[in-house]
């Protein structure tokens, strides 16, 4: 019997009264966050390492305080057996478009480009995401627990300022608004620049280079009570500049940008807020790598670099991260002739930080788990470059969420199983990496969220489909 | 995708898109793979044929590998055989190797027939996906049955390779787009690589016509002030056509009018129907026409509400051709959910995983595996041997070629996968898959390892991919 048909014996034998078990011991109180062990699962900590059979994850206060083998229960900490289940931190998605549609080609319930809007770096996602979407509903049952999320460039070849999010079932999302700043200057970018790449180039560097103008105009602007900097809340948030309220500033000579766009690249120019720079070819990402001689204080992350691997060590030099949909391997645009599945593998073999993302339209966040999967089997295809096990989960988890900025500093640590790391878990029936598993139970900041949807609903309408005495829609 | 690669054809009208097509309509009827086109089509010979042969292959023995055979059988320690382009012998260890057969050591290993996509696009919306490229959709009129998809398809598409390498696929259907309501005759092609189409048209494989149901066709005729703008237009359109061509077909044939002739060509029940179709309402309206009109629905495609009336498409044997579990990306496939196909199945009618997806047709193993687990969560445990005739010998039912290929059958076509693993695991690859006996594709072999005259020469040419 090979692993994948044993595991779903397991399963299938598991199915049969443990998850009702699972939700009897944790469903209390769903708002409140629990002190609880996990015993006895095969714990995958998230950061690269191995699984490891027979382990504990300790959560207390809405965070890790233990995860690995030999991990003592404390007293009074209520245990839960994991019956040989698998234990991970949630996933984290980077750039995604959750919370932003209802239906992606219904219009008006669409939020992610803004093709008429004047605006283009000013804009800032977080009050249009809506928490209650299917989205994140749908998302959050497929082990997704925190997210980044992005506009797409519309208008403008900025697309504007994505948020952190976190998918608990409350109407507290947003963590971290003004995160980061995206641009693109690929094919896209030059398509909305002008209709070249070289338009796109010169608006960028125009862009940056009136924000520096408008930061240096700016040091020493008079702060009111209106114009003070928000609250930090995680630590490093990128606060509201000043000008973007009213004040006796004037602004200069420039012409191209609007205040508020000019006012949004302050943070980026200055290394504040990371920039994320979508470009897929060879070229086009050592040209984006060039852009620090001119501005040295960029702190740029690179999205979709689909010929990454041609580039491996200069990006691997640079230090910048990497964003990257890793399954991509057809040269579907010009811009990607050399697109491999094996991009990611060798990035990494190269020593580049890489992240799975760009989760969006079709290509939702809960595919991940599929996604790492495949970057496994890569390693038993001979001249293919693939991730071990341990990569690979790490490329779901602890990466994104370090790229996207909760490595730890101020106590924002995700997407690993250490202590202090916020409290999301997930609890699979099998390998999370696998085609037939899928999460039993998920925790958010220690949370024990819902994992109903309109989709399970629908599901047990359904169930038979014959109609009873009366038609379906009375049965809820 | 992200957000920066946005492909305008891809995006903008997710009409024309690749999620467009297809349906098809011989659900699960085998008949007919000997019949090509209209059975009153002009004396001239069948024009545009098939001059595709098997290429050369060696009298080959698989040993020792689980076998599923596409048909629902499952043989432990299984072994294959097969020369001359077709399989000789399917059976357990017991099965003696000829002299002069090639053996394969297959332990830990995995075989199965050839995959089978029922809706590509691959050729008619190749890569590079740039609009001198979009060939897929006639969209100037509502009614296009007179253009055949075998004239847009480009061999030299990149997509075919990955398809053949990552995906195991050795036939697929080629179908119009879905921005018309009748958007013309689909070709079946086996996946080797060749110059022209007709080097990779499958022989005596039946036409299909590509038809589309709701938001699509009324959108796009809508936006142009043109009827249709509304479903009830839709369904106005294809009655007034359907009309017309049972006219036609009841006359005496004599004047050439290719739209025409591919309609009687399903009134004769030589051209099997392929359609596009979301909603379970609209479904159960377009069986209906179907009854009206006196012709069949082979297949629905897309079919993301198909579990809503599974016992109406058992009654009607119509096979639903369905994703695993896309869901929300348009108004009309809002209501998906990714336990479709294991509800369907478990009504008894037919499933067949599709990709409709240069992407997605790499990994239709891994998306029946999906399936199949989304079943089992509630309480539908599927056999791993029947997941598999999702992705083989249903399509080819669907696609009215299960008298040549679609299962492991001594006398059928030597198309063969050799998985280096369980295909059903996200840890698996094809390992070697052979087309009408010859091994058109080897992992351990990169002499065998099709490279298409686009990426000569290019970043990564002959590369893993």
């Amino acid at each position: 019997m090979s692993a994948r048909a044993h595991q779903h014996r397991l399963r299938r034998l598991a199915l049969r009264g443990a998850a009702a078990a699972f939700a009897a011991t944790l469903v209390g109180h769903p708002a409140q966050a629990q002190d609880f062990a996990i015993t006895n699962a095969t714990v995958a900590l998230g950061d690269g390492s191995e699984p490891i059979p027979g382990g504990t994850v300790v959560v207390r206060g809405g965070r890790i305080a233990a995860a690995g083998a030999g991990v003592a229960v404390p007293a009074g900490v209520q245990s839960i057996d994991g019956q040989g289940r698998w234990v991970t931190p949630g996933l984290f998605s980077a750039l995604t478009d959750l919370g932003l549609w209802d239906v992606e080609a219904v219009g008006e319930s669409n939020d992610t480009a803004s093709n008429s809007s004047p605006f283009g770096a000013a804009l800032d996602v977080s009050p249009a995401i809506n928490p209650a979407s299917q989205h994140i509903q749908i998302s959050r049952a497929g082990g997704v627990t925190r997210a980044s999320v992005t506009g797409q460039p519309g208008g403008s070849i900025f697309a504007g300022q994505g948020a952190l999010i976190d998918l608990g079932a409350d109407n507290d999302a947003v963590q971290r608004r003004r995160a980061f700043q995206y641009v693109v200057l690929g094919e896209n970018g030059g398509r909305i620049a002008g209709g070249s790449r070289v338009a796109a180039h010169a608006l960028f560097r125009n862009a940056l280079r009136e924000a520096l103008s408008f930061g240096d105009e700016g040091e020493g602007a008079p702060l009111t009570a209106n114009t003070r900097e928000a609250e930090i809340e995680l630590g490093d948030d990128i606060p509201l500049d000043p000008r973007l309220v009213d004040n006796e500033r004037s602004r200069g000579q420039d012409v191209l940008l609007t205040r508020f766009d000019a006012a949004a690249l302050v943070p980026v120019v200055s290394g504040r807020q990371p920039l994320y720079v979508g470009v897929d070819r060879a070229s086009d990402i050592l040209s984006v790598l060039a852009l620090r001689e001119e501005f040295p204080n960029l702190r740029l992350v690179l999205v979709g670099a689909a010929e990454g691997w041609l580039v491996a060590q200069e990006i691997a030099a640079s230090g910048v991260p990497v964003i990257t949909e890793p399954l991509v391997d057809l040269p579907s645009r010009f811009e990607q002739l050399g697109a491999t599945q094996s991009n990611m593998g060798r990035m990494v073999d190269a020593g580049v930080k890489v992240a799975i993302g760009g989760f969006s339209g079709d290509n939702q966040p809960r595919y991940a788990p599929q996604q790492a999967g495949n970057l496994v089997a890569l390693g038993r295809v001979p001249g293919a470059s693939g991730l071990t096990w341990g990569e690979a989960l790490a490329a779901i988890t602890s990466i994104p969420a370090e790229i996207s900025g909760m490595a730890g500093a101020n106590g924002a640590l995700a997407g690993v199983l250490a202590p202090g790391a916020l409290g999301d878990v997930v609890i699979w029936d099998g390998d999370p990496l696998e085609l037939g598993s899928t999460p039993v139970q998920v925790f958010i900041d220690g949370i024990d969220q819902p994992l109903q949807n309109h989709q399970t609903r629908l599901r047990e309408r359904y169930r038979t489909p014959q109609e009873g005495a009366l038609p379906k829609a009375y049965e809820w | 995708m992200i957000p920066q690669g946005a492909n305008p054809l891809k995006r903008l009208p997710p009409i024309m898109l690749a999620s467009v097509l297809a349906l098809a309509l011989s659900a699960c009827a085998t008949e007919g793979t000997e019949r090509a086109s209209s059975s009153r089509a002009p004396a001239t010979g069948e024009p545009y044929a098939s001059t595709y042969r098997a290429y050369p292959g060696v009298p080959t023995a698989l040993v020792g590998a689980t076998v599923y055979d596409g048909a629902g059988g499952r043989i432990e320690n299984g072994t294959v055989l097969f020369e001359n382009g077709a399989l000789s012998a399917i059976g357990g260890p017991e099965l003696a190797v000829p002299a002069g057969f090639t053996r394969i050591e297959g332990a830990g290993k995995f075989v199965t027939p050839g995959i089978i996509d029922i809706h590509s696009h691959l050729g008619d919306y190749p890569s590079p996906s740039v609009q001198a490229h979009a060939d897929g959709n006639e969209a100037t009129d509502p009614t296009t049955p007179e253009v055949w998809a075998e004239h847009s398809v480009w061999p030299q598409d990149p997509g075919f390779s990955r398809a053949l390498a990552n995906g195991g696929v050795t036939s697929l259907m080629i179908l119009p787009g879905s921005a018309n309501l009748m958007g013309g005759r689909s070709v079946t092609v086996k996946n080797v690589p060749a110059r022209t189409v007709q080097a990779m048209k499958f022989p005596g494989a039946p036409y299909s016509l590509k038809m589309a149901c709701g938001e699509n066709p009324k959108r796009v005729y809508g936006g142009k002030g043109r009827m249709p703008s509304t479903r009830m237009g839709n369904f106005a359109v294809w009655r007034e056509t359907w009309f017309k061509a049972r006219e036609y077909a009841d006359g005496d044939r004599d004047e050439r009018d290719l739209a025409n002739e591919t309609l009687a060509g399903v009134l004769d029940g030589d051209i099997l129907i392929q359609h596009h179709c979301y909603r379970a309402d609209e479904m159960a309206l377009v069986l209906d026409m179907a009854r009206e009109m006196g012709y069949k629905v082979t297949a629905f495609h897309h079919a993301v509400e198909s579990y809503k009336i599974a016992d109406l498409l058992r009654e009607a044997d119509v096979c639903s051709a369905v994703w695993a579990d896309w869901y929300g990306f348009k108004m009309e496939a809002y209501d998906g959910i990714p336990e479709n196909a294991a509800l369907i199945h478990n009504a008894g009618a037919c499933v067949v995983i599709h990709s409709d997806d240069a992407n997605g047709i790499q990994r239709l193993n891994q998306e029946a595996a999906k399936a199949q687990a989304d079943g089992l969560r509630m309480g539908f445990d599927i056999p791993d041997a029947e997941v598999i005739g999702w992705i083989t010998l249903n399509a080819a039912r669907a696609m009215g070629i299960a008298e040549r290929t679609g299962s492991l059958q001594a006398g059928k076509m030597a198309d063969v996968v050799l998985w280096n693993g369980d295909p059903l695991s996200v840890y698996s690859r094809p390992e070697k898959v052979w087309i009408d006996g010859a091994l058109l594709y080897d992992a351990m072999d990169r002499t065998r390892r099709p490279v298409s005259d686009f990426e000569l020469g290019q970043p990564g040419e002959g590369d893993v991919k």
